[in-house]
């Protein structure tokens, strides 16, 4: 287990290390959060309504928030359709341990360009927003929100993964993650949507990963443009900690079975096919 | 003569690296494999030969644990492939036909990293894995060491499949189509490797290929599959004698070169010789070639389906 352990994170820190020096990737990961920027740029100096919190203040925590959730439920996800198809993942099925040493350097790897790409916004971004926060009680809130946000979207990032089997057909996964994006009070305050709406995003985690990032960059007094005046931690930790559940009784279910059907063959006939689909 | 052609080589039960007993693999009401039986002893090179779609990536990809028969008996290094733990995994080395996995890596750094999982199954006998330096000059990649993998050219990268496949030295390797792809030079050297693995490790293998000349030379018996059975199982010369062919004798006498079939060449030679002595030069006289036994079988059984 330790030697798997060691393992993984020498492949984590190898991939994570091949995405830095390669611009195509780094582009993939950067570009939303210079778009980000580029935003809070020009809302910085609106005011949330009936605060004089600005808007780029709020954003700012949220977009993180949303940049976690992005790094563990869709990077994730994509990684694992990609690596599939290209014979990654068989190769990791032909190695003693190999799936436990690939899986571990996912986490690693992808875990830290998310750290990566949160930098980037927040270093510049520090900067440029007024009104952020950074103590002490933030950094504890950090402590325990950001491995939690880890346990809690990476196991169903990789379930969701598991399920797709063709690079072209993500596009079916990444429309309902911006829709909750949309809802999820990252851009605008979830005050604003109707109750029912409210509901749905409650239930899924970028909400509460963008309350939690508010919580741990904003003074207290904003808990007061909150749903229910409050920064919930209580509630955040909850429903977190059951997607974290949930992930992690069915990811191990789904990867198994998806790794069972990985064979030469099966390989093959997917590349046939995403020939064919090129050609076309 | 079908039932004599099953029952194969005999290899003693103890000294067995693979059994496979009666396997059948079948999808939906179609039966790709229809009760295979083979044997294979520790240090053997096997060569899996058939048609297209007679089943033989069916049958390496069972014994490798990457599919689930129908039904039958497997055993490989004394376990059951279906079920077999990381240890088992450690003693297998698999190349398969095509790769394309690991782009961005770079050549020493893959091998190094994929060998590093077999660290910990290192023994006194056979220290794992095997160093990447060494890997390199023996595969003939030491110039590339530093390339990224998706740099590589067709025989380049197959020749680090190879490489990753004996990096955690293994003591079973199967070699889907190995050399597709190899101009001579490295068709030659890839074989010199073969016989090395075998030689020097003990290297029991098991590789399918379309090149008779290349399964003449590397493997100590032939399989070939058919319809998703074992229609001949013994070594290339074996096998040659078992179909009833004619021989081919051909010579030059006053510069003409002359060409004639006999079934028992050799009252033909001495005739030939008794009539024109001297005079007849270039003799030449070759029994069935591997490719005329494989064909006859491979029709046969063909006929014998329909």
């Amino acid at each position: 287990m330790i030697e798997t352990l060691r393992v993984g994170i020498a492949r984590g820190l190898i991939e994570f290390r091949h995405t830095l020096t390669n611009a195509q990737d780094l582009w993939g990961y950067f570009f939303p959060s210079l778009g980000l920027l580029i935003a809070l740029f020009f809302i910085e100096d609106k005011k949330l309504p009936g605060t004089n919190l600005t808007l780029g203040a709020s954003t700012l925590p949220s977009s993180i928030g949303m940049l976690v959730a992005f790094g563990g439920l869709i990077t994730i996800a994509q990684y694992l359709i990609v690596d599939r198809e290209d014979g990654t993942l068989l190769r990791a099925k032909a190695t003693p341990h190999g799936m436990g040493g690939y899986l571990i350097g996912k986490v690693v790897g992808v875990g830290g360009m998310t750290l990566a790409s949160i930098l980037v916004v927040l270093v510049p971004g520090a900067f440029l927003v007024d009104g952020l926060l950074f103590d002490s009680g933030g950094l504890l809130t950090l402590l325990w929100l950001l491995p939690l946000a880890l346990v809690a979207t990476v196991p169903i990032g990789a379930a969701i993964g598991s399920f797709f089997d063709n690079p072209r057909s993500f596009g079916l996964v990444m429309l309902p993650i911006f829709g909750l994006v949309a809802i999820s009070g990252i851009f605008y305050p979830i005050t604003g949507m109707p109750g029912w709406l409210q509901g749905v995003a409650q239930v899924f985690p970028i909400y509460w990963l963008g309350l939690g990032m508010r919580s741990v960059f904003l003074p207290d007094a904003f808990a007061g443009v909150e749903l229910t005046d409050s920064w919930r931690h209580f509630e955040t930790f909850g429903v977190l900690a059951v997607w974290a559940v949930a992930g992690l009784a069915l990811a191990p279910v789904l990867l198994r079975r998806m790794a069972r059907r990985e064979s030469g063959s099966v390989v093959a006939a997917r590349r046939e096919r995403a020939m064919n689909s090129m050609v076309r | 003569m079908a039932g004599a052609l099953e029952a194969g080589t005999q290899v003693p039960p103890g000294e067995r690296v693979i059994d496979v007993r009666d396997l059948r693999m079948r999808y939906g009401a179609k039966d790709v494999l229809a009760g295979v039986s083979f044997a294979a002893r520790r240090g053997e090179v096997l060569a899996l030969l058939g048609p297209n779609g007679a089943g033989k990536t069916t049958t390496i990809e069972i014994l490798e644990g990457f599919r689930v028969r129908s039904s039958g008996e497997v055993s490989v290094l004394g376990a059951d492939p279906a079920g077999a733990g990381e240890p088992w995994r450690a003693r297998v080395g698999v190349v398969l036909q095509s790769w394309r996995d690991h782009g961005k890596w770079r050549v020493a750094e893959l091998l190094g990293h994929l060998g590093s999982y077999y660290r910990r199954y290192s023994t006194e006998a056979k220290p794992r894995p095997w160093p990447v330096g060494d890997l390199l000059d023996v595969v003939g990649l030491a110039a590339a060491a530093g390339t990224r993998v998706s740099r590589l050219s067709g025989g380049q990268r197959r020749r680090l499949d190879v490489a990753i496949g004996i990096v955690g030295r293994p003591d079973l390797l199967f070699l889907d189509e190995p050399t597709v792809g190899f101009d001579p030079e490295a068709r030659r050297e890839f074989h010199d490797l073969v016989h090395r693995l075998t030689d020097v490790d003990d290297t029991t293998i098991l590789l399918t290929t379309h090149d008779l000349d290349e399964a003449e030379k590397l493997a100590d018996r032939i399989l070939i599959l058919s319809g998703g059975r074992i229609i001949a199982d013994g070594s290339a010369d074996e096998l040659s004698r078992r179909v009833a062919g004619e021989s081919e004798i051909r010579w030059t006498r006053d510069g003409q070169r002359f060409v004639h079939s006999a079934a028992n060449p050799t009252p033909f030679v001495r005739e030939l010789l008794q009539q024109h002595g001297d005079d007849v030069t270039e003799l030449e006289v070759r029994r069935n070639s591997l490719e005329d036994t494989y064909m006859r079988l491979v029709h046969d059984s063909e006929g014998a389906q329909k």
